[in-house]
């Protein structure tokens, strides 16, 4: 005898429960849209909060309805396993939904439709919503800082040159592949050098003198993280190596090192560069601020590098080290042709992740006064003609080094996948 | 003779580059000292600052000493790391857990968080919440009651201040509460292994925590009470709310962009542990008959936790070391107060950086020598 189960859906009523279930789904769905969209309130006539938790409940009744084990309709079954296994599931399902639906008109109207874009002065944004008039006025100035307009085509310039130049490798004759890493490591860095420093301070070939004083926004985020990032990693690598070495004196004084480094907040480490580190430079001897500053950062990530790359060398089979001993290699041999490039390939993963982070901490040069991204924010949100345009500058700011460290650590997700398969 | 000399010249080396880098900076401070007449010493701790800190915990004035104003900044640092700790774990936590959902909107948008506030540098985030988030709060004559009793105005957060009577009293019965509920897991341990027997240890503990200290407002004399701030006219415009206790915007905007940053990374390495258990402990688990709660009680916790706890200290001492961030937004941590103000009013650089580096090195080196024991502690023995 079939019995009628009203209570507990299966497939025997699959037809009536997933028909009903979805049908109060979706009138829930409708109800919060329309309240968030269109401000209406469909539910008026119940009674205080029952009206808010309304769609709520209607939802999960629902998606209780809806969840039927083993259905056989496949969008259902994706359906309930997916976002509807159980109550406290479909609950939390239905309180993420709605919330994305009721944030969204409002962030959509204050972003896009009620925003301005037009005109160059504070007066065009009359609006309600965000004023991006400020972030079109005040664009190159959060790119290149105070460095005057019309010798923006000098950072440009560079810029190209020195990704070409580092590209140069990609596409090296076979028989020079060799020298990858001597290119790398010394030639690159000292013409990165040359090319930022007679191109973007000038002084020669008829370039006129631009002092570093006047450099800033996003290039010169860039310009300290890539000097922090070709600097810090030799550096890091003699410090890994020093760790795990079996001469007492080099090991300790690796360790002191890196410890030390690792145990002090990097803003300290930029006040020492500021204020402490000129005490410690010969009288008359001048050392410019952003070099003082790129320094103290490389000095700063290199411990990291090296905590890193030791990791590299730990994970190492002994056998490669027996096996290249008894090859009759010294220590130097050893390490340069067979256990760094090994080594090295492990934590490329870690080395990304070390660069993120450095990027990341480069907005901190602004709290000794060197007015990148963040510090010319600071500059543009007290100025008069300005005022008040916090948000805005501080959105646009996120959303870049967000897709910058968005990319970054993408890039670093597949590095690792790639080499995960490898080994 | 060829293995001594391969072994003692890079040392010997080594130790002479240390020794002339040091030797060439000292001599070049020395000089630059002289000339400028600057002389090295610590004895300026002791002189009177003769400036104000906003907000400090433990009573502090002008005519107090530099020593002085070094504790206020210390102890405004762990305040807020403490704060931001607290609840980075918990949110990290939740997002972790989130993470390994079976549902697939629950699962993403937990990826998303993580995703989202990782990327943005934390200096930004500070920024974003301190110059554009909480300036949009109301002024104080505007601001509705949260809760009641607490407001949220662009002045900072009011909350209503405990006036104790006789808090030794109740600290004692909670400590006595705390030694309780050691000795009772103890006993319970005991008997569950030489018996067999099982006690609810969890319900008595909560019981124990909750009846000793009532027990000490009805016999022991303590009394509580609150103070709730009121709004109290300055000016024609201006207000303020007195009593209480008011928690600036600096460091409301430092705890939120702290926890709200390094629980991204607490989330990640929740995830981490508990995807490192592997899938036959809980299945083994659930063979011998354990329930699923006992399960995850006794064999994927433990083990989760080994991995995760190493990773989340460390993420820890990052978030100490990242709240001295505060100095960009002038909250008084010991960045701000010493190595800022108390350096610019004494002008004796070199000692205070040192100073603030040293503590900082003090406090990572002590956390770290406590996960080396630790982790030695919770190592697996294999035999």
């Amino acid at each position: 005898m079939q019995t009628i189960n009203f209570l507990k859906p299966n497939r025997d009523n699959i037809k009536n429960y997933s028909i009903i279930g979805s049908f109060l789904v979706l009138v829930s769905l409708i109800d919060v849209i329309s309240n968030a969209f269109l401000k209406i309130n469909l539910t008026s006539f119940l009674p205080g909060s029952l009206t808010t938790l309304f769609p709520l409940i209607i939802g999960l009744i629902g998606l209780n309805m809806m969840r039927i084990d083993y259905s056989g309709h496949k969008t259902l079954d994706l359906l309930n396993k997916n976002i509807n296994t159980n109550n406290f599931n479909a609950f939390l399902t239905l309180v993420i939904l709605f919330s994305i639906i009721k944030a969204l008109p409002q962030s959509l109207s204050w972003m896009i439709f009620d925003a301005t874009i037009s005109g160059d002065s504070k007066d065009a944004c009359t609006g309600t919503g965000a004023c991006w008039t400020y972030i079109k006025v005040w664009f190159r100035r959060f790119m290149y800082g105070m460095y005057p307009n019309e010798f923006h085509w000098r950072i440009n310039t560079a810029f190209i040159l020195v990704i070409a130049l580092g590209f140069v490798g990609y596409f090296m004759k076979e028989n020079l592949k060799k020298y990858l890493a001597l290119y790398y490591v010394i030639i690159y860095p000292v013409i990165a050098y040359l090319v930022i420093y007679y191109l973007i301070s000038g002084g020669s070939f008829g370039l006129q003198w631009v002092e570093t004083g006047a450099w800033g926004g996003l290039s010169l985020t860039f310009i300290v993280s890539f000097f922090c990032l070709i600097f810090c990693f030799p550096l890091g690598m003699i410090f890994a190596l020093g760790r795990r070495s079996n001469l007492p004196v080099i090991k300790y004084i690796s360790i002191c090192y890196i410890e030390f480094w690792r145990g002090v907040p990097l803003i300290t480490v930029l006040f020492m560069s500021s204020v402490m580190f000129p005490m410690f430079l010969p009288e008359d001897f001048f050392m410019d601020k952003l070099v003082r500053v790129i320094i103290a950062i490389t000095l700063f990530e290199a411990a990291y590098c090296a905590e890193v790359i030791r990791g590299g060398l730990q994970s190492l089979p002994r056998g490669q080290y027996d096996a290249a001993k008894s090859l009759g290699m010294g220590y130097w041999k050893m390490h340069i042709f067979v256990i760094l490039p090994q080594a090295l390939k492990l934590v490329i993963p870690g080395i990304a992740n070390t660069f993120l982070a450095l990027v990341k901490d480069t907005p901190l040069i602004f709290v000794v006064g060197l007015a990148e991204l963040a510090g010319m924010l600071a500059l543009a949100k007290t100025n008069p003609k300005w005022l008040g345009f916090a948000m805005e500058g501080y959105i646009f700011a996120s959303i870049v080094f967000w897709i910058i460290c968005y990319a970054m650590s993408k890039y670093s997700y597949n590095l690792e996948a790639k080499y995960k398969t490898e080994r | 003779m060829n293995n001594i000399i391969k072994r003692y010249i890079p040392q010997i080396l080594a130790i002479l580059f240390v020794v002339l880098i040091f030797g060439f900076l000292t001599l070049n401070a020395q000089t630059n000292m002289d000339n400028r007449g600057i002389d090295f010493g610590f004895g300026f701790l002791s002189q009177e600052s003769s400036f104000d800190v906003q907000f400090s915990l433990i009573e502090y004035s002008g005519s107090d000493s530099y020593a002085r104003a070094f504790l206020v900044g210390l102890l405004n640092t762990l305040l807020v790391s403490f704060i931001s700790i607290i609840i980075c774990t918990i949110l990290g936590v939740i997002i972790g857990v989130a993470r390994l959902s079976s549902n697939y909107l629950i699962k993403n948008s937990a990826a998303w968080y993580v995703e989202f506030f990782r990327n943005i540098p934390l200096l930004l985030q500070i920024f974003f919440w301190y110059y554009a988030a909480l300036r949009a709060l109301p002024m104080p004559e505007k601001a509705d009651a949260w809760f009641g009793v607490t407001y949220m105005t662009v002045k900072g957060y009011y909350i209503p201040a405990m006036v104790w009577e006789n808090l030794n009293v109740f600290l004692y019965c909670g400590l006595a509460a705390i030694i309780a509920i050691i000795v009772l897991r103890n006993y319970a341990n005991n008997l569950r292994d030489t018996q067999g027997k099982q006690i609810p240890v969890l319900l008595y503990s909560v019981g124990l925590l909750i009846v000793l200290p009532l027990l000490s407002f009805l016999f022991g004399g303590v009394s509580l009470e609150f103070e709730i701030p009121e709004l109290k006219k300055l000016s024609k415009i201006s207000y303020i709310y007195e009593g209480g206790i008011s928690l600036p915007p600096e460091l409301i905007a430092l705890v939120l962009a702290l926890s709200l940053y390094t629980s991204t990374f607490v989330a990640e390495c929740v995830r981490a542990g508990i995807e490192g258990v592997s899938k036959g402990q809980k299945e083994a688990a659930a063979s011998v008959g354990l329930t699923p709660n006992q399960v995850l009680k006794l064999v994927i916790m433990p083990q989760a936790l080994r991995i995760i706890i190493p990773p989340t200290t460390n993420q820890y001492l990052n978030l100490t070391k990242n709240s001295s961030l505060a100095a960009a937004i002038a909250y008084p941590d010991l960045v701000l107060v010493f190595a800022g103000t108390a350096l610019m009013q004494t002008g004796k650089a070199i000692e205070i950086v040192s100073i603030t580096m040293l503590t900082y090195l003090t406090i990572s080196l002590t956390i770290a020598a406590i996960m080396n024991w630790y982790n030695k502690k919770i190592e697996i023995k294999e035999k």
